[in-house]
């Protein structure tokens, strides 16, 4: 399980204003990837008798971490295809749009740096 | 039947999620102290950055769930109102959890300092019942080295 956002691409992603140590030369604007996922029937069984005993759903967990990690791919190949070599300033967003669904939303900068 | 389905529930939801809480906690301290040389800061914005070589996000995340005991007895609690304590230990620990899951990632890729580090709490609402079923908690910043 891997827990890097930054998946071996040339892109440097920091949710500071610019990188530590480089200096912006240009901007590209805002740059965003979503996903909206379902869970798994099984997985939900599970988690129900993981209710009486409380504790981490870590079918969940994961769940979450591979989609939000889907939305920050798709943040990446838009910067990527604008020519930046950094997305600054990132945030993120999670919302419940129907019951047993989540939306996972990141958003940026693209930035060039020296 | 039904009464004595719910006092069964209760009291494995009682005796195993206090253990349950208690490993975690024992758990979290422990990892907190093997953390505590690297600085978190929740500053990094509208600042001026420190110097670095190299600089990478970092993401933890951790959902966590009540135990039957617990959600039971804030059902109580939601009678009267006032301060719902067993909700309080569930979201501090996923905190902590995520906290450290950002840490150690960030320890492990060689970060000296973590900056800018915002949390997320959003309901997972998986149970039927609705509401508290179960939390995620996520934290992010970037690592410096």
């Amino acid at each position: 399980m891997t827990r890097s956002i930054a998946r071996s691409t040339g892109i440097t992603l920091t949710n500071l204003e610019g990188v530590p140590g480089k200096e912006i030369i240009e901007h590209y604007g805002l740059v965003q990837g979503s996903t909206i996922r379902a869970k798994h029937v099984g997985k939900d069984i599970l988690a129900g008798f993981k209710n009486i005993v409380g504790g981490e759903l870590k079918a969940y967990t994961e769940l979450l971490q591979e989609s939000r990690q889907e939305a920050v791919n798709r943040m990446v190949q838009q910067a990527e295809q604008l020519g930046a070599n950094a997305v600054v300033n990132i945030r993120f967003a999670t919302s419940s749009v129907a019951p047993g669904a989540a939306e996972l939303f990141a958003y940026g900068t693209a930035v060039k740096v020296q | 039947m039904d009464l004595l389905v719910i006092l069964i529930l209760l009291g494995v939801g009682y005796f195993i999620g206090n253990r349950r809480e208690r490993q975690h906690y024992a758990d979290i301290k422990r990892r907190e102290k093997q953390t505590l040389h690297v600085p978190i800061m929740s500053w990094g914005a509208k600042q001026d950055l420190p110097y670095a070589h190299e600089s990478q996000m970092f993401v933890g995340s951790v959902v966590v769930a009540n135990d039957y005991f617990k959600t039971f007895s804030a059902g109580l609690r939601n009678l009267v109102g006032g301060r719902v304590t067993v909700y309080e230990t569930l979201i501090d620990r996923g905190r902590r959890e995520a906290m450290l899951r950002l840490k150690e990632s960030a320890i492990e890729w060689g970060a000296s300092q973590v900056l800018n580090v915002r949390f997320e709490t959003s309901n997972i609402a998986g149970q039927s019942q609705g509401g508290m079923g179960a939390v995620e908690v996520m934290a992010y910043g970037t690592g410096i080295r």
